[in-house]
């Protein structure tokens, strides 16, 4: 800010101020709502879901979360009366609807297996990246900017465009719904995004601090784990959670390339069915538990997320 | 070998590492750096490689050909331009480049009308605006697969929340509108979720271009007694335009490849209102199986990406240097 005068041009009137807060609460407050009707639905029961009007206030159940991890069978009257006392709450609110719980969804699966690809490809992409980041940042590397403009375009692929060749490759290799072939797929997707951010990073630390270390006696790579590293930890935590972001939230090729064994929970999260159509609280409840990791972080690591989304943009 | 001997051969490399004291033989011993180099880029080259660029190359080869991947012990017939020339003079294609085009220009639209609006609200520095602009930046963080499938709760017709709000604003009939069933109103109902999703991602990065502007130009404006109105449109519009260019780029880039968000929304429908061009894609490639004819229509889309996307830079770079 310029200075303390009460008339700096640079600081907005109280007014001005007043007036602007109001109207951002506001949007922020508005775009909230399709969000907040998510997180209630999945605690209605599936009759206060389709009520005619809405509702907001209504008796809180967690038939919709049991019903998201539980498969279940509907039973004679008599068959669910002459079971033995329930066992937990799931048990007790399957059988009010007259039904016994008969094993568990394939809800907790997929979700493991959204965790393992987006952590894995995450890991990788990052690790790959901040290695061909520092070579592009500190070495003369023959027609470097061909190589990264390369490296960028790989992302103005529609996912649809090349899912086709990389469907009858992975068919080949074996790979086709494998947790591998997604975790390698995903790092090939983010790791141009990873190269991009975190050399602008790397560009940003003093090469002296390195030439200093191995004037010491460091070799390259002695200097690049003990220097730099240590010294991109932002760069390479913000790298990260675009990384995690994009693996986790994907749907294109996971809908395409896998169907069991290695299906994430975005494809899954839709075929959520009760009788007679979606099960609404379900699947919001499956939406809320696939949401609130993204929640935590968004919160959690505002400043390096926000760092790395402008710098991006900064950047280029 | 730190205490290397002086070596019988008499290379000059050796002789070099031999009189250097021993810890900088160490470093040369060590990685040379243009092998550090190497080892250290090459990974990532191969990783795509292997998985972008081998895939899109088999993408061409396969466009020429009538191969369908669900037809293993079929000939393969060797087609060369056909494809092409079909593609172009389909009208369903045509349809969905106009849907497609109808999505990107609105949503570019609204997104950089809002976002900028926003951006120019919180740069007013009001208390607590950091926290909301976390609060509103969250749509943008969530799954597109999980947003339209849930937004196509919201649009229920009859039991949809966005319905009951319409209604009840409007005093319209809640029976007498289907967000997602007409032909009219579904191309909007994509446009809104869309719009909802994304203003946040513009505003941030109008945000960062509003920031960028020195503090000392608007005191020289205020010297000069510009009125706000002339300030925003010769100093605060002009400055912070590459910026919103560069979110319209990536705004534009993402929208034209749209697949998850309208798919699980409207899957294309009704009809095909709101097929945009990676369902057709997705249709001809994986529902139809029309392999050839399919590689030949993304290759068609993934140069007009790239295509208009570079033309859009030299005008966004013009517009940076003056």
């Amino acid at each position: 800010m310029s200075g303390n005068s009460a008339h700096s041009v640079v600081e907005p009137t109280t007014t001005s101020k007043t007036v602007a807060g109001f109207l951002v609460i506001l949007y922020a407050l508005i775009t909230m709502i399709p969000l907040f009707w998510i997180v209630i639905t999945g605690f209605k029961s599936p009759p206060d879901s389709i009520s005619y009007p809405p509702k907001v206030f209504f008796e809180p159940t967690l038939e919709g979360y049991c019903n998201l991890f539980t498969t279940r069978s509907r039973q004679t009257r008599e068959y669910v009366e002459a079971l033995g006392p329930p066992e937990g709450i799931c048990d007790e609110i399957t059988r009010k609807r007259q039904m016994v719980i008969v094993g568990d969804s394939n809800y907790w699966p997929r979700f493991q297996n959204s965790l393992i690809i987006a952590f894995g490809s995450t890991i990788l992409a990052v690790f790959l990246g901040t290695l061909t980041a520092y070579g592009f940042s500190r070495f003369k590397v023959p027609l470097a900017d061909d190589l990264l403009f390369f490296i960028l375009s790989t992302r103005m692929m529609p996912p649809i465009a090349v899912a086709v060749p990389i469907y009858l490759m992975y068919r080949k290799l074996g790979l086709s719904d494998t947790a591998l072939g997604m975790i390698l797929l995903y790092t090939a997707v983010n790791v141009s995004l990873a190269v991009w951010l975190l050399k602008g990073f790397i560009d940003e630390i003093p090469r002296e601090y390195e030439e200093a270390a191995m004037i010491d006696g460091y070799t390259r790579l002695q200097s690049f784990w003990k220097v730099v590293l240590p010294q991109a930890t932002t760069g390479i935590a913000a790298t990260a959670i675009f990384c995690l972001i994009f693996a986790w939230n994907e749907y294109a090729f996971a809908v395409l390339l896998t169907s069991g064994t290695a299906q994430t929970a975005p494809p899954f999260i839709p075929t959520i069915i009760g009788e007679g159509g979606l099960d609404w609280p379900a699947v919001a409840a499956g939406t809320t538990i696939f949401v609130v990791p993204i929640l935590v972080f968004t919160i959690l690591l505002r400043k390096q997320l926000l760092r790395g989304i402008t710098f991006g943009a900064v950047r280029k | 070998m730190p205490n290397n001997p002086p070596s019988i051969l008499d290379r000059s490399a050796d002789k070099a590492a031999a009189l250097t004291p021993a810890r900088m033989s160490r470093s040369i011993k060590g990685l040379s750096d243009r092998a550090v180099a190497w080892w250290f880029i090459a990974p990532t080259i191969i990783l795509l490689l292997a998985i972008n660029i081998f895939p899109l190359i088999w993408a061409v080869k396969l466009s020429f050909t009538n191969y369908r991947a669900n037809r293993l012990n079929a000939e393969v017939k060797d087609v060369g331009l056909r494809n092409y020339e079909r593609i172009l003079t389909d009208p369903d294609i045509w349809q969905a480049m106009q849907a497609t085009a109808h999505f990107v220009f609105w949503t570019i639209l609204l997104q950089t009308l809002i976002g900028f609006a926003l951006a120019y609200l919180i740069d007013r520095k009001f208390r607590g605006h950091a926290f909301w602009t976390t609060v509103i930046l969250i749509p943008m963080m969530l799954s597109p697969a999980v947003v339209g499938n849930f937004w196509r709760f919201l649009y229920q017709p009859q039991i949809g929340l966005f319905n009951y709000i319409v209604t009840f604003f409007t005093g319209a009939e809640p029976s007498s509108f289907q967000m997602l069933g007409s032909v009219d109103l579904a191309p909007w109902a994509i446009v809104i979720v869309d719009t909802w999703m994304w203003t946040p991602y513009v505003m941030l990065i109008c945000l960062a271009g509003l920031r960028s502007i020195p503090d000392y130009i608007y005191e020289a404006a205020e010297v000069d007694r510009a009125s706000n109105w002339r300030r925003f449109w010769s100093i605060t519009l002009p400055m912070a335009l590459p910026f919103i260019m560069l979110a319209v780029l990536f705004r534009g880039i993402e929208n034209f490849k749209m697949f998850d968000m309208v798919m699980l929304l409207t899957g294309g429908g009704p009809g095909s209102t709101t097929e945009v061009a990676s369902i057709t894609l997705k249709r001809e490639a994986f529902e139809k199986w029309r392999t050839g004819y399919s590689s030949a229509f993304a290759i068609i889309l993934f140069v007009a990406v790239f295509g208009l996307a570079n033309i859009y830079v030299k005008a966004l770079n013009r517009v940076k240097q003056r």
